[in-house]
């Protein structure tokens, strides 16, 4: 994914419900590729927005049923094919006694894949992001509009967030 | 209307958020942690040097000896690992709850899982006898023809259940970081510091879609975790109650145990959470009374059902008509290791009741010495179970006594070495609270009119 870094321009806000009323308006004018940044997560701002849903749990589910069958092959393998023994006159493919070890590879295979599919969804692990703020993972809000987007000019979008209530507007060369 | 109290005291401002709780991660240590620090890590050094011992000598060093063949190693190793489990309850299960109170102590709750069950996981693999071998417990394919792992054996079980465990509670604790991890990166100073919390935060920003995965990856960790939590126990539970041993022999381990892990697990909260209200301060305003005041009573209720249980084994034990079952109970209450049931009885079922009453839930010093207590019950009780049912079993040519060594004390002792060493540095170098966590719920409780109907 080598690409050409992209700017844009940043504005700084100091509270959650002018950044989210922003996100909201900055939508409505038509841009598609900005971002909102936020030191916590904030429920209104996936609709202002416009994010979908995350699909972690597609991978959650088909990794937790490749997790279920793994273990059943590896038991029944084991167990009943490879090294079929005797063990206190139960059957060979004793599904009962393998239930605990289905269940454990359920749940690791799940919850690995999952994380997996985060650090990919999210676009980390990152070396050295470009940090528009120091203090956005503290107590500052942005939103950033790429200059890639629909009907962007540098002039018109700082002048919509600068009316959204931003306090500063910062020129990124790279985000 | 009933009113909310505040989560949060003081009338914080994110910023002021972000520098309480980063505050012991960017200054020199007190003399107090070092002094704690020192201690522990003496106790660690004590204990590395005792493992050594037993493994280089023999696990004969122990008391374990026929027909006492499960001992320390074993009390211990349910012990730790139950110990954690209250972490993975207060992290994954309160948070599938809803319950908001759990964000001011998730993160180190959580941290205590992972700590408690690394503890935890160093005793079987001592027990085996010869460790250098334990890589035998994992089934992989082999040269000594075809030889694999027995799946039907609950010890094989519980080597799965408590592996899994280790991974997916420090893969949920490691991801709940990753935002704190980047406010402590954007506020370092120094190039180094900057660089290492860059690289543990991976990168992290905080745009919305990350966010939005966040707290996705989050609710389905925490969904993946709580029947994981129940199976380990459970899987533990499996180790005794699957052999056809009287007292060991029945179905109400797994519950029985779950609850007494959940018991032992709070009791462990609460002593640490007092100890770190003494020494950051600055954490009693995210910690509060009223925390632990929930916490009290999840101990108080706990206690109950494991007392519950205590009682019902009797009862079962009489109403099945087995005289070895019956024999195993009284023997229990009244045989040579009776002191060791009544001291079970009277910190996990007795003192607990103190917290009936409201003064007592409140007060820091009471819920301390009751903590203590409960720790002490909770290792008791998985004495009670190993040792007093091992030592007297069907035939009375098999029966013996445990023959407790010094050993046995220095391993005890010395696991809490290893525990609060790690847990000290822990408190030094990552941030304490959920940052990120804490600061949706700074409003709870206050302005309630205004903010009614807001959000979530």
């Amino acid at each position: 994914m080598a690409k050409k870094a992209i700017g844009g321009i940043a504005g700084i806000f100091l509270d959650e419900a002018t950044t989210v009323n922003a996100a909201r308006k900055v939508r409505e004018s038509g841009f598609t590729k900005f971002d909102a940044l936020s030191p916590y997560p904030i429920h209104a701002m996936e609709e202002a927005c416009g994010i979908k849903r995350s699909p972690i749990p597609y991978v959650t589910f088909v990794a937790g049923c490749v997790g279920l069958l793994a273990a059943l092959s590896l038991t029944y393998y084991t167990s009943a094919v490879d090294w079929a023994i005797n063990v206190g006159g139960k059957p060979m493919f004793s599904l009962p006694a393998f239930v605990p070890i289905m269940f454990e590879l359920t749940v690791l295979f799940a919850a690995l894949s999952s994380v997996g599919a985060f650090f990919y969804l999210s676009g980390i692990p990152r070396i050295d992001p470009p940090i528009i703020d120091k203090d956005i993972t503290c107590h500052k809000f942005a939103i950033f509009i790429p200059e890639n987007d629909v009907g962007y000019s540098a002039d018109r979008a700082e002048r919509l967030l600068k009316d959204l209530g931003a306090v500063e507007i910062k020129k990124m060369a790279e985000y | 209307m009933l009113k909310r109290n505040p989560l949060v005291l003081g009338n914080k401002s994110l910023k002021d958020v972000t520098d309480d709780i980063c505050a012991p991660i960017e200054r020199v240590p007190s003399k107090e942690w070092m002094g704690l620090f020192l201690g522990a890590k003496g106790l660690f050094i004590f204990y590395i040097l005792t493992i050594a011992m037993v493994i280089s000598t023999g696990i004969g060093l122990l008391g374990v000896n026929h027909p006492v063949a499960w001992g320390t190693m074993i009390i211990t190793f349910v012990f730790w690992v139950g110990i954690g489990h209250a972490g993975t309850l207060i992290s994954a299960i309160l948070f599938l709850f809803r319950q908001k109170w759990r964000t001011s102590v998730a993160r180190t709750a959580e941290a205590m899982t992972v700590f408690a069950v690394a503890t935890a996981g160093i005793f079987p693999l001592i027990h085996t006898g010869r460790p250098w071998l334990d890589f035998w417990l994992f089934p992989y394919p082999n040269q000594r023809g075809p030889l694999w792992v027995n799946f039907r054996s609950p010890l094989l079980w519980d080597v799965f259940a408590v592996s899994t465990y280790a991974t997916v509670s420090s893969v949920f604790w490691i991801v709940g970081m990753i935002p704190d991890l980047a406010t402590v990166r954007d506020r370092a100073k120094n190039v180094i510091r900057k660089k290492i919390y860059g690289a543990l935060s991976f990168g992290w920003r905080g745009t919305a879609k990350q966010w939005s995965h966040f707290e996705m990856i989050y609710l389905v960790l925490a969904g993946l975790s709580t029947p994981l939590v129940l199976s380990v126990h459970t899987i533990v539970s499996f180790d005794f109650a699957v052999s056809q041993l009287p007292g060991w022999h029945t179905t109400i381990f797994p519950p029985y145990f779950v609850a007494g892990a959940i018991f032992s697990g709070f009791a462990m909260v609460i002593t640490l959470m007092t100890l770190v209200r003494i020494g950051f301060p600055q954490f009693k305003n995210y910690i509060t009374i009223d925390h632990m005041e929930v916490m009290n009573k999840i101990i108080m209720m706990t206690g109950l059902m494991v007392g519950y249980a205590y009682g019902s084994e009797f009862l079962i034990a009489w109403y099945s008509g087995n005289d070895y079952e019956r024999y195993v109970f009284m023997n229990r209450a009244m045989g040579p290791y009776a002191w060791s049931y009544w001291i079970m009885v009277t910190c996990n079922v007795l003192i607990p009741q103190i917290f009936w009453f409201k003064k007592f839930r409140r007060s820091i010093p009471i819920m301390f010495v009751v903590s203590i207590f409960v720790n002490i019950g909770m290792w008791f009780e998985r004495f009670v179970i190993t040792v007093t049912s091992l030592h007297r079993d069907f035939l009375p040519s098999n029966w013996g006594q445990y023959a407790w060594s010094i050993y046995d004390t220095a391993i005890l002792v010395g696991s809490f070495g290893m525990f609060f060493t790690i847990f000290l540095l822990y408190l030094r170098v990552l941030p304490a609270i959920s940052i990120a966590e804490v600061k949706p719920v700074l409003n709870v409780g206050k302005e309630e009119d205004e903010h009614h109907g807001k959000g979530h």
